[in-house]
């Protein structure tokens, strides 16, 4: 009984140090990042493996996802004869919700993982603990750029997400059902605002791209230097990520659009 | 070689992102670029919105010509004070003009919509349309229908 007990407190010590140990972390990569000549040649190159890379798999969801909401949306509109407001229905869906949600869910699978194995490899070989070695600050030299590749791809690969699933949409809605294209787009202007709705998206994926890498880049960094240890971290980024951003986007929804 | 694949390809990926915000911006949301400020605001007097909300469009003769900026209740006469901008270059209504709430189609969204009077006269910013028309209240209409009024 009392073992469980201290068991219990164990864990919630260890998940508050964690949950600090992680925040401190955070706050290096931020604000340590020297030169900035130095690191963007870094950037560049993690930009293309972390967003460039995740572009096919964004751009074949996104487009399903854009078809799926038209078929959807139209049996159902078709029933009260307002099948023209697909294309607004498909517009806020994506725009609002599933671009920045399902962009952030594909990133944590697609590029999080990958950042954390990669990061955790890195460790597990003594590569970091060389780097130091050498008076090369690890941090500065593979945390940083992941970390802001990360935060500059999302936003963007959501937007592409967006764009593309509402192609998707109207190629259903459209160029296959035959609602009348000049409503289809009509319908969707007038109910879609710059400020309120694709802003608001670009901002949920802001934040959603900072989480993600965060959790990814510190995953790999703290891990257990074993091979069980990486595949843990790798599960956890995942994890964690995907419960993150479920989460945030029910808080930044509420902000946002519930008048919470 | 290889390197400079990567930075044309990142390059390539960084325009596509401004090439989809300009997309969600202007084709998406609607926005148009040469607007703002150039516009001066009516109001008018209703004694029922029947769910019009701000940032309902004004039209006259079904082409928008501003929108409803404002909403709120007077508290002197119990209606509706509905705020209207009006572009800056539509400055051709005249004092008599009369404005209504009607509806998009069967289901759709509620807009005012502005007929033109006879006066030579026309509306100048701040002044305001008494002779309005509420929205159609389907409930009022049955009801008046089965009390047979």
């Amino acid at each position: 009984m009392l073992d469980q007990v201290r068991s219990l407190g164990r864990n919630g010590l260890q998940t508050l140090q964690t949950l600090g140990r992680s925040g401190v972390f955070l706050f290096f990569v931020i604000f340590t990042s020297q030169s900035i000549r130095i690191s963007f040649p870094l950037l560049v190159r993690q930009l293309y493996s972390v967003g460039v890379l995740s572009l096919v798999i964004i751009i074949v969801s996104g487009l399903f996802i854009g078809m799926v909401l038209g078929l959807q949306g139209y049996n159902i509109l078709v029933d009260y004869g307002s099948e023209q407001a697909i294309g607004q229905m498909v517009a806020l869906t994506l725009v609002r919700e599933l671009g920045p949600v399902v962009t952030a869910l594909l990133f944590a699978g697609r590029a999080g993982s990958a950042l954390t194995a990669e990061i955790g490899l890195m460790k597990a070989t003594e590569q970091l603990s060389s780097m130091e070695m050498m008076g090369v600050d690890p941090i500065t030299r593979v945390i940083s750029p992941r970390f802001w590749a990360g935060f500059i791809s999302m936003p963007i690969l959501a937007m592409i997400f967006s764009v593309v699933g509402i192609w998707g949409g109207m190629m259903v809605g459209v160029d296959w059902l035959g609602v009348y294209e000049g409503s289809f787009w009509a319908n969707m202007q007038a109910s879609v605002d710059f400020q309120d709705d694709v802003m608001n998206g670009v901002i949920k994926s802001i934040v959603f791209g900072a989480v993600c890498s965060w959790i990814a880049v510190f995953q790999g960094y703290d891990l257990v230097p074993t091979s069980e240890g990486i595949s843990i971290a790798t599960t956890k980024t995942v994890v964690y990520s995907s419960l993150a951003v479920l989460g945030l986007d029910f808080v930044l929804t509420a902000v946002m659009f519930g008048g919470v | 070689m290889y390197s400079r694949w990567i930075e044309l390809l990142v390059g390539i990926f960084m325009l596509a992102g401004v090439g989809a915000l300009l997309v969600l911006a202007l084709q998406v949301s609607g926005l148009t670029l040469a607007k703002g400020g150039d516009s001066y605001t009516i109001y008018a007097q209703f004694d029922d919105l029947g769910g019009l909300s701000v940032r309902g469009k004004v039209a006259m003769a079904g082409v928008t010509i501003g929108k409803v900026s404002a909403i709120e209740l007077d508290k002197k006469t119990f209606s509706a004070k509905v705020s209207l901008t009006i572009d800056s270059d539509v400055d051709f209504l005249s004092i008599d003009s009369t404005a209504a709430i009607n509806t998009a189609g069967l289901l759709g969204e509620k807009y005012v919509s502005i007929s033109m009077g006879a006066d030579e006269q026309s509306l100048k910013p701040g002044d305001v349309i008494y002779d309005t028309q509420s929205a159609l209240n389907i409930e009022k209409l049955i009801g008046n229908f089965a009390t047979g009024k």
